[in-house]
């Protein structure tokens, strides 16, 4: 017989050692000769590793003459040296450090941090859309205008709205654009209304894009149940306010229920309802803002559409205007008339009866977002939509009502949205945060959820799982933040304290990074130089 | 002979002659956590009872700070805009903010004193 006599063990338990329960070990005590950590990486900036090799062979180039008037490089310019194989270890190296949606579940809060469909992929790199150059001849991009215009269709009768800006490049962008909407309607009835009333749950952008657009911002307070306190909102109503922002469902994960009411009031006193469309997962084909009585709200493709974001691609966002604000949309706009279709590039060229306020951006907006984003809508339908959005609801609620026993949930009382919220009173007496509970999250594999906001509630906790996941995926997700709030509760804090204690980096401090902010990398030996 | 009064706002002021001086308690300084960044008035500015004042930011938020009385700025603490931690460190001391001259007495003479301020937290 044949026999492998070379010493390699078959049994798994001469091969294993003891595993380690987590939090029980240091990382000194896991430590390595290479500072790698199994199969991972440490990985130093690209301009460190640079040591002036090149990927690429050039041919000494004999320069006859200096055409550049005798403007001379002094030093080098430090672009660093590597090859190709360097070069491409470099980046999947810090690929591997990083988190997405791609390598699991990501919880975070107003963010629909959804799965993009490879099919959206492959339509945006379709030659006739990825390779369009902006200045192209209209003529030569009649498909693509007809993509932007199908989009515009989906959009509108999405919402309700007459008419919609494509522009805007993401979420407080379009924000901005809504809100210049109103100035310049405003502007047009000559009044001046200088205030705009804002809930204090709202997200930040709000409050800076009224502050930026030249507005004062006015926080309307919040009720007990979450929703924004309408009687004192109405209070704050009169002839120099000229907007409210809203968000539906708002921050807290809750519908606002006396919306249609708000905005009559809102209507009613001669102002405008901006209405925040970052949540737009939880309703999309459900319910039509324009039936709610909003006039500006912008849609966030990389968010409910599925374009790639949260560092993994540009946002989008194009802003739906309701019949009192259509006029003003800024340039460019997508007209048809008999040669086809057109982009009116220049307020003067405007059709008759429209006053574009200016131009949010050069160019025509996120061409590749557009394209991923109605082939989302394509594939899915008008149906697919839907049920997108009641399976969001529905992850968010069985998120909810599977923790709300040993987490604290402020609003549990009902249902929620898209997101389920927790505050910390849970955590109250236990020497754990929320910051503390969000970084343990890390070590076991989950990217933490959106924490402290919104700021309403204290040490707030806000989950958004989306539609992506199946019931195995929350169900993994929920043991884990069972049994983490678990030992929380049974003050077993080691695994929380200084967490995370297994990723790349530890506890960061955030405090030395916002005070002595390394915003530039450096060369020592030049550093020393210039001493 | 120097008297401390507080806002609910959690702004502290020192009333030395005509002088007052302003910064943020300890409770609120413990509540924001570490402060990263302040923006001082200018000089000669002129401030309202309750109108913002001057910007604090800590590692989780930007928050103002408001004039417990109105009056002219007349100095600001610009140690804390290179060491914002003093903040931090010694709120009611080191940490102050700005100095006024009031405009109306009175109006000091309104707010909290160190018993009703403590008994005000306690409450929160």
């Amino acid at each position: 017989m044949t026999m492998n006599n070379q010493g390699r063990p078959t049994s798994v338990e001469t091969s294993r050692r003891a595993p380690i329960a987590p939090g029980t070990h240091t990382p000194e005590e896991l430590s390595t000769i290479s500072g790698d950590r199994g199969l991972d990486h440490e990985e130093a900036p690209i301009f460190e590793l640079g040591h002036g090799a090149t990927g690429v062979d050039l041919p000494d180039v004999q320069i006859s003459g200096d055409r550049l008037g005798g403007v001379r490089r002094k030093d080098a310019i430090g672009l660093p040296g590597l090859s190709e194989p360097e070069v491409i270890r470099h980046y999947v190296r810090l690929s591997r450090m990083n988190y997405a949606i791609d390598s699991g579940l990501y919880p975070l809060g107003s963010c629909t941090m959804k799965h993009n469909p490879r099919l959206n992929e492959k339509m945006a790199r379709l030659p006739g859309f990825g390779d369009l150059h902006p200045l192209a001849p209209q003529s030569t991009t009649q498909g693509a205008l007809e993509l932007i215009s199908q989009l515009m269709n989906w959009l509108t009768t999405l919402t309700g709205m007459p008419a919609v800006a494509m522009s805007p490049k993401a979420g407080a962008h379009g924000e901005l654009c809504g809100m210049l909407a109103i100035r310049a309607a405003l502007q047009a009835r000559g009044e001046h209304r200088p205030r705009v009333l804002v809930p204090e749950s709202a997200h930040g952008t709000n409050p800076a894009t009224a502050a930026f657009a030249g507005f004062t911002v006015d926080e309307v307070p919040a009720l007990p149940n979450g929703r924004v306190d309408s009687e004192a909102l109405k209070a704050k109503l009169g002839p120099d306010v000229a907007a409210i922002m809203l968000t539906n469902p708002n921050t807290c994960g809750l519908f606002e229920g006396e919306i249609i009411d708000i905005a009559k009031a809102v209507h009613d006193a001669g102002a405008y309802f901006y209405c925040d469309g970052a949540n737009f997962n939880a309703i999309a084909g459900k319910v039509r803002p324009g039936d709610l009585g909003v006039d500006a709200m912008h849609i966030n493709l990389h968010k409910t559409f599925s374009t790639p974001h949260g560092g993994g691609g540009p946002g989008a966002g194009p802003v739906v205007l309701s019949d009192r604000l259509a006029a003003y949309a800024p340039v460019p706009l997508l007209v048809a008339d008999a040669q086809g279709l057109r982009l009116i590039e220049d307020r003067d060229d405007a059709p008759d009866g429209a006053k574009p306020f200016g131009r949010m951006c050069a160019f025509h907006g996120q061409m590749g977002m557009f394209s991923r984003a109605l082939t989302y809508m394509l594939s899915h339908g008008r149906d697919g939509v839907r049920q997108a959005s009641e399976d969001a609801v529905l992850s968010a609620n069985y998120v909810l009502a599977s923790l709300k026993d040993v987490m604290s949930a402020p609003f549990g009382d009902g249902p929620c949205m898209h997101e389920a919220l927790f505050d910390d009173s849970f955590l109250h007496d236990t020497g754990v945060t929320t910051l503390d509970f969000a970084k343990a999250m890390i070590d076991e594999g989950y990217h933490p959820m959106t924490m402290y906001f919104p700021l309403v509630v204290h040490g707030a906790m806000l989950i958004e799982p989306t539609e992506s996941e199946s019931k195995d995926s929350l169900d993994r997700f929920i043991h884990v933040l069972h049994t983490l709030a678990t030992e929380a509760k049974a003050k077993r804090i080691e695994r929380f304290a200084g967490a995370p204690h297994l990723a790349p980096r530890r506890r960061l401090d955030e405090t030395a990074a916002a005070r002595k902010p390394v915003l530039r990398w450096k060369r020592e030996p030049l550093k020393e130089a210039a001493e | 002979m120097s008297e401390v009064r507080y806002t609910d706002q959690h702004e502290w002021i020192r009333l030395e002659g005509d002088e007052a001086t302003v910064g943020i308690t300890k409770y609120a300084a413990e509540s924001l956590g570490d402060v990263v960044f302040v923006e001082l008035p200018p000089l000669a500015k002129t401030v309202t009872a309750g109108g913002e004042a001057a910007v604090v930011e800590s590692v989780k938020a930007a928050s103002d700070i408001y004039a417990p009385a109105g009056g002219t700025v007349t100095a600001a603490n610009s140690a804390l805009e290179k060491e914002p931690s003093k903040v931090n460190e010694d709120p009611e001391g080191a940490g102050w903010f700005f100095k006024l001259k009031l405009a109306d007495a009175g109006e000091f003479a309104k707010l909290m004193d160190a018993a009703a301020y403590a008994k005000f937290v306690e409450g929160l």
